[in-house]
């Protein structure tokens, strides 16, 4: 399924300020992959993102996504292909109930109604949220409102899931069925995230970001084991892959 | 500062009243929508020194507090919280309308008090009756019903989007708010010179969240037109529900029946 390769070249961008937040970046991610984006803040993560979904378009360079050129004109395709989940679901949960806001999607879509619904009811279930259709957003706790962002734009069927920090702001257990439910889909997932953890257990592939330019790209397991590129990218290993520091101590 | 957040949890208990299961809440919001709005013309259509008449229009809230298990203590108290706008409206007719209207005793009623009072009267019933319709049908239904009756859908649209994103404001508001008194000694409140630069502030994180919520929204497809969940269909007991106010206030806006009753009692014709 060559149509869901998401390619970027040589990608540049400045923001109106003159603030140069990628330089010359390259990556390209095949259909099914689950590509981890880390790097230090301000390192260009949420900028790269934004490409992803046509919100930013780069100075320079050029972005395929599913076939498409990312432009102005295929953006109603590039959206339909991509699922973006934002890093704070207050921005993203805008309708007045639950179930409205996961039908918005399909509802744009043209879908009948019977379609919608049968859409809403099945994201709903995917995430473990059907109980709170009828409830209004902003009542819901934070893993709760995560859980909902994703069905979201689950419902939209999008082949490519973008998720800017999943896990920020969720307590542990509800940051460990969310892991857990990602681990679940099929889809080709980019994550940019500072929960290292998380990374391990999702993505096979990490790339690692600084200064807006990719500084490596590869095996998960093999960008955390070097700690030179660690430091560098001003991360440190991931919890579990550091000895732990109470059971060790000699004294 | 703790004022906000008292009013705060107020707002949000109204919306926990429109999930409760009554006569009233299984209403169709429309047939609630129309009675409120047809009762709301009935009060405001009375000549400005009206008063008697007004009375039996109490017991359009009265029965709905009733029916729809409502506990009046918060609804009063959010009336409270609008009372000083009420008072400011009608506040001035005393000042300018010295018409004698009736004697008590040796005392002059003036027009201007009598209208002040009648405007306070309409006031309290129709905010009343407003908030009763939020807490009895919840504002996305109220919504839907204000699509069915004509109302432009970018209006409606504009209602539903200030209500939701009203909760996350007072909540960055009120975060403001806090980590300024936590640096500030001057004492109570907000010094006005610092007001600029927090409500620019306030300002600034709209705009950027409008934006993001703006982004969002392109990303689902949003193409200019937010479409929502049709309401359920007119049974009827919503009709019957609804002529039966109708004839109501129909009856008590043409017949004045305090002085009807009154003159009944005391045998005068």
């Amino acid at each position: 399924m060559s149509h869901h390769i998401v390619e970027l070249k040589d990608i540049t961008y400045t923001y109106p300020d003159q603030t140069e937040a990628l330089r010359g970046l390259s990556v390209r991610i095949t259909h099914g992959e689950s590509v981890a984006i880390v790097g230090a803040n301000g390192s260009g993560k949420t900028t790269l993102l934004s490409h992803l979904i046509g919100v930013l378009f780069p100075t320079s360079g050029s972005i395929n996504i599913g076939g498409y050129p990312v432009t102005k004109t295929t953006l109603p395709h590039v959206r339909r292909a991509v699922g973006m989940v934002f890093q704070n679901s207050d921005d993203q949960l805008f309708m007045p109930t639950v179930y409205d806001d996961v039908a918005f999607g399909p509802l744009n879509l043209g879908l009948p109604p019977e379609e919608v619904d049968a859409r809403v009811t099945a994201a709903l279930t995917t995430v473990g949220a059907l109980h709170l259709k009828d409830r209004t957003p902003y009542r819901l706790s934070g893993g709760q409102k995560r859980s909902v962002a994703i069905a979201s734009v689950l419902a939209m069927d999008p082949c490519i899931l973008v998720m800017d920090e999943p896990t920020a702001g969720l307590d542990p257990f509800s940051r460990r069925q969310l892991i857990n439910l990602l681990k679940t889909f099929e889809h080709t997932k980019i994550i940019a995230t500072h929960d290292l953890d998380l990374v391990v257990d999702l993505c096979a592939r990490t790339v690692v970001l600084s200064e807006g330019t990719i500084i490596a790209d590869g095996p998960t397991l093999d960008i955390f084991s070097n700690e030179e590129l660690l430091n560098k990218a001003h991360l440190e290993k991931p919890f579990r892959m550091q000895g732990c520091p109470i059971c060790q101590r000699q004294d | 500062m703790l004022k906000v957040e008292a009013n705060w949890i107020d707002l949000r208990y109204l919306d926990a009243l429109s999930t409760q299961s009554t006569f009233i809440h299984h209403l169709n919001p429309c047939a609630k929508l129309i009675t409120t709005l047809s009762f709301i013309i009935a009060v405001t259509s009375f000549s400005k020194y009206e008063i008697t008449g007004l009375f039996p229009f109490f017991l359009f809230p009265v029965i709905l507090f009733s029916l729809g298990n409502l506990p009046t203590a918060p609804i009063l108290k959010r009336l409270l919280v609008v009372a000083p706008f009420i008072l400011f409206i009608g506040i001035f007719n005393p000042l300018f309308d010295h018409t004698p209207i009736m004697k008590i005793g040796s005392v002059v009623i003036t027009g201007g008090w009598v209208s002040f009072f009648s405007i306070t009267i309409r006031l309290c019933l129709t905010i009343t009756t407003a908030l009763i319709l939020v807490a009895t049908t919840g504002i996305d239904a109220i919504g839907a019903a204000l699509l069915k009756i004509g109302v432009p859908r970018i209006i409606v649209i504009q209602l539903l989007f200030m209500y939701r994103y009203l909760h996350v404001l007072v909540e960055e508001f009120i975060r403001t708010i806090t980590a300024y008194s936590l640096r500030s000694f001057h004492g109570e409140g907000v010094q006005f010179r610092a007001w600029g630069s927090l409500l620019g502030q306030l300002l600034i994180r709209s705009i950027d969240r409008a934006n993001r919520i703006y982004q969002s929204m392109l990303c689902r497809g949003f193409d200019g037109e937010v479409r929502l969940r049709r309401t359920s269909t007119l049974t009827s007991t919503d009709i019957g529900y609804l002529a039966c106010w109708l004839i109501f206030f129909l009856l008590i806006r043409f017949f004045n029946v305090p002085e009807l009753l009154g003159k009944l009692l005391v045998g005068v014709n």
